[in-house]
């Protein structure tokens, strides 16, 4: 049996947090009819159902293991809460698929109140795809950004990582602990895209950690980025900089024309999954990706993502 | 050890004195606790051995949600001086050597008992005994720690530095080897790792203490070791252990007086080992493991307690260790063992063998020596552990490791040692945890609330203090005598240095190799993900203050092996907090493991905080369950219940595959909790 997909997104769509981890099992499914049940459930927390871009800041934090991202990811949360945000943390594991299976040890680094309604945390395997985003991520991000205020998308890497989940996060931050020397050398050498705001964790430890700050400061002026903020953050108690990092992810997100961003990156998403449904093959057969491209330009700009596939899918007949 | 006796006897020229001789016990409460080691001491027993309860191990008092069901359990509850007074009450405390397994809040135990020391007009420069307080194999192996690494190795110095100035007689650590053959160390990471954490004990102590003191300090290091049932092996294990540590004291801290140099160890011989399957059989393994410690007198324990022939069934009644207690003094006074000097010395094969673990030894201590030392290499060691565990897991499971009565020559007759209504064992009252919580309420209300706040506030101005500059014994001894309690005390140190959850090792288990059960396995897997959607999702939960993580450690593992994806979040875990994560991660099944007896209470609590959040996801348990606890935990509605004879991971593994293929495992309910979200 499948879920009422529908009746999920309505829910969703009316801020019942309730119905947020159901939605996920649905939208993680890949039976067919489940599939369809999804397609319904995001039709319902699309922009043209909503009238407008669902009303969640969607941010992306990567960084390399050991950063520090789940500490801060805690001091964080503790912020949003505080200020009466609700949060959805999606933690997208790496660990290896050799055996086929995956541990998911990201939420025990997560300090939360349990019985907190207002905090869901799902954590999945990266599994088949390069660039650490699992295959579900995207959807579920997109549907959760219609019923909580913030929704994360933590993801491990440095390089494509942050590149992938742009497609879909409003802000991207990146965590680099101080000395973290990868950072600073795939900004230069280009294998990163300029992040939207870079956090340098383990302020504590003092000289190397405002080296690393100014380091990384100096890297972007010579590559031109005069929007991205560096800030210091120290989690452990007491916590510093936290605030002004709210603050910064704050900044950024205002300076965004939002409906533009989500706009481009639904299409990017649709041509990806086409992409990956049907291969070059099926691109082709449209007519390329140029095509596919101006295709999706004249589409509505409210569809969501299933809806661009299907009318690429539509193309090909 | 040149001891060869003069006019070419083979004997010593008078018998040795006997080791030690203690039974770890302790239940209920401290009254009751107190009765059972008069009585123990009436038997012959010659030293006191305290276990103490996982709430006050753990740093919170009854009356803590975390402490629920857990209250009396395995051990007994200390909340404050006056527990303390009652459980040592009638024993003269200036002549008993009394060894207390406390780690995390050691300190506070410690001070506990110098403050019922002065009640009996005992100073403190008289106490003899031991603290265990090896914060670093709480992280590897036991899981009972409260504090961060680096704000738990101060506790261990400021307690290493204060004894040896004011409680001289006292041991203020043992370095626990034993627990990590328990987690699965073979002899040689058992070797390195527990020498390694001894550095970085020494290392930080050296820190807290003048330099002409650090001989003193090493003399006063003493180990706790494990011996499994290949005891010539574990003899050389013990022989190597001495010459590095000697080496050690020579090489590192300048040590030259030999007396200080002496390797100094307890020991508890294997419970890894025992079975549940003809539980009688432990017995004649316990007294092979006890030869391991006493045959060579160039390497022989200081003290010994023997665990019970039923520890993997449950608790040991009083009979049970009294039985233990007699073994270890038929081996002292009926055998010759005491008479003669080492009866290895010269023997090329114990030689060889000796030889053997130290090179292996010496490379692991190096490797644990590049992490940056033992603190460092948590993570890693940890790691390993677990990879150990489960390579000793598949030699059972194949059968390349025998184990009589498990795994070959299983045929029994029915036993008659549990035939009795309670399956021979001992079954803690429920009323005990209700009793000290009513207890505790009366202790806070008839003290001097005043005393307590201001020793409590000196504490945490102790514990801010820069570098730490002040150390922190001084006044956790005057919280202790204004009659602050277990929880108060933790609670103070934890709210300034922070709480902490160690590693699980699971996430770098390297990948099982791919034999034809396991890909049998992952080919069901695969079936049942394209039948569900989604891969199956399974989330292994810790309920209660149980460090004891090494099953469900394995049974993550192999879940991961078997193509699941498996959420894992390590101990200590409340019945909300697995509610919500099976809730959130939408799992397909759930699967519990406690081993402290406790699963009566929580089991429950755990499935009722489950249908509250509307999760209908199948329950399977595994622990050290009683037979006739079986039939109440499926009433509670758990599907099935794995004991220590389950000891066949991989038909776990198919049951619980069909259990979520059976579709009563089909995800968290639709719709997830109730319709009112948090807004």
């Amino acid at each position: 049996m499948s879920d009422d997909g529908a009746a999920l997104g309505r829910r969703l769509r009316e801020r019942d947090l309730g119905a947020a981890p159901a939605a996920l099992n649905l939208l993680e499914s890949t039976t067919a009819a489940d599939r369809e049940q999804a397609a319904a459930l995001l039709a319902e927390v699309s922009p043209a159902t909503l009238g407008g871009e669902a009303h969640a800041h969607i941010i992306g934090v990567t960084g390399p293991p050991g950063a520090g991202k789940s500490t801060l990811l805690s001091a964080l949360l503790h912020a949003w809460r505080s200020a009466g945000l609700t949060v959805a943390m999606l933690a997208v594991d790496p660990s290896s698929r050799r055996s086929g299976g995956s541990l998911l040890g990201d939420r025990a680094r997560i300090d939360f109140d349990p019985a907190d309604r207002g905090v869901l945390i799902r954590s999945t395997a990266a599994g088949e795809r390069l660039g650490g985003l699992a295959w579900a991520t995207r959807a579920a991000a997109q549907a959760l950004a219609a019923a909580f205020d913030v929704v994360v998308i933590e993801t491990v890497g440095v390089g494509q990582a942050e590149t992938e989940i742009a497609d879909v996060a409003d802000t991207v931050a990146v965590v680099v602990q101080p000395g973290g020397g990868d950072v600073l050398q795939f900004l230069k050498s280009g294998i990163m895209e300029i992040p939207d705001v870079l956090v340098v964790t383990k302020a504590d430890l003092g000289q190397l950690a405002l080296r690393t700050r100014r380091d990384l400061s100096a890297a972007l002026r010579s590559l031109g980025s005069r929007s991205t903020e560096v800030l210091a953050v120290s989690s452990l108690k007491p916590p510093a900089g936290i605030d002004e990092l709210v603050a910064a992810l704050e900044r950024h997100r205002g300076s965004l024309d939002l409906a533009a961003r989500r706009l481009a990156a639904r299409r990017a998403s649709a041509l990806t999954d086409f992409a990956l449904e049907h291969g070059e093959s099926g691109m082709r057969a449209i007519g390329g990706r140029r095509a596919a491209e101006e295709l999706l330009a004249g589409q509505d700009h409210g569809l969501e993502v299933p809806a661009l596939v299907r009318a690429l899918e539509e193309q090909m007949a | 050890m040149a001891n060869m006796s003069a006019e070419n006897t083979p004997r010593l020229p008078e018998r040795d004195r006997p080791w030690m001789m203690r039974t770890y016990a302790g239940h209920s409460t401290a009254k009751a606790s107190n009765e059972l080691y008069r009585r123990n001491l009436e038997k012959g027993q010659t030293g006191l051995s305290v276990a103490f309860d996982l709430p006050t191990q753990t740093g919170y008092d009854p009356d803590d949600e975390l402490a629920r069901g857990e209250v009396g359990k395995v051990g007994v509850p200390v909340c404050h001086r006056g527990d303390m007074s009652a459980l040592m009450d009638g024993i003269p405390l200036a002549e008993m050597n009394t060894s207390m397994t406390i780690n995390a809040t050691a300190a506070w135990l410690l001070a506990l008992y110098i403050v019922a020391a002065e009640d009996q007009g005992v100073a403190q420069e008289q106490l003899q005994g031991t603290t265990q307080n090896d914060i670093i194999k709480e992280f590897l192996a036991r899981g009972t720690y409260a504090f961060p690494p680096a704000p738990s190795m101060r506790l261990i110095a400021d307690m290493i530095a204060y004894t040896v100035e004011h409680v001289p007689k006292w041991n203020p650590i043992n370095i626990c080897s034993y627990h990590l053959q328990e987690a699965g160390a073979t002899p040689l990471q058992e070797i390195a790792y527990s020498m390694s954490n001894a550095i970085a004990v020494l290392d930080a102590a050296r820190a807290r203490v003048p330099q002409e003191r650090m001989a003193q300090v090493f003399g006063r290091i003493s180990f706790f070791v494990n011996a499994g049932v290949r005891f010539i092996e574990e003899h050389a294990k013990l022989r190597a252990m001495s010459i590095l540590w000697e080496e050690l004291g020579r090489e590192r801290y300048g040590v030259s007086d030999p007396r200080l140099l002496r390797f100094r160890y307890g020991v508890q011989v294997n419970s890894l080992g025992l079975t549940e399957a003809q539980p009688e059989n432990n017995v004649q393994r316990i007294v092979l493991e006890a030869l391991a410690v006493t045959l060579g007198r160039g390497a022989r324990a200081r003290a010994i307690q023997l665990p019970a022939w039923n520890e993997a069934l449950g608790l040991p009644r009083p009979w049970d260790q009294q039985w233990s207690l007699r073994i270890q003094q038929v081996l002292a006074y009926e055998t010759d063992i005491l008479e003669y000097p080492d009866i290895f010395e010269g023997s090329k094969v114990m030689e060889g063998l000796v030889e053997e673990l130290l090179e292996g030894a010496r490379a692991e201590m190096s490797v644990v020596a590049e992490h940056g030392g033992a603190v460092e290499a948590v993570p890693y060691m940890k790691a390993a552990l677990v990879d150990s565990h489960r390579e000793r897991i598949r030699r059972i499971e194949a059968g390349e490791q025998i184990v009589v009565g498990q795994n070959r020559f299983s045929e029994s007759e029915e036993s008659p040692l549990t035939a009795d209504a309670e399956g021979g064992i001992l079954v803690v009252d429920p009323a005990v945890e209700a009793e000290q919580v009513e207890q505790v309420k009366r202790w806070r209300s008839g003290r001097d609330q005043a005393a307590v706040d201001s020793a409590l506030a000196d504490l945490a101005e102790a514990a801010r203090s820069e570098d730490g500059s002040q150390n922190l014994m001084i006044p956790t001894i005057a919280a202790a005598r204004a009659g602050a309690t277990t929880g108060e005390w933790s609670r103070t140190l934890r709210e300034v240095f922070g709480s902490y959850r160690a590693p699980t090792g699971v996430g770098e288990a390297t990948a099982a190799p791919a034999d034809d059960t396991l890909s049998e396995l992952r080919g069901e897997v695969a079936r049942l993900q394209e039948t569900l959607g989604r891969r199956p999702k399974i989330l292994v939960g810790k309920p209660g203050l149980d460090g004891h993580s090494n099953g469900a450690e394995q049974i993550a593992v192999r879940a991961r092996d078997c193509g699941m994806d498996v959420v894992y979040e390590g101990i200590r875990l409340t019945p909300a907090q697995i509610a919500s994560s099976a809730l959130q991660e939408g799992v397909h099944v759930i699967g519990l493991s406690i081993l402290s007896g406790s699963h009566r209470e929580l089991i429950p609590a755990v499935m009722s905080a489950l249908r509250e959040a509307g999760v209908s996801a199948p329950v399977v348990v595994g622990g050290i369950i009683p037979d006739q606890d079986v039939p109440a935990l499926k009433a509670a509605g758990v599907s099935a219940v794995y004991t220590p004879k389950d000891f066949d991971i991989s038909s776990i593994m198919r049951d619980i595959i069909a259990l979520v293929g059976s579709g009563a495992g089909r995800e968290v309910l639709a719709g997830g909790a109730s319709a009112n979200g948090a807004a």
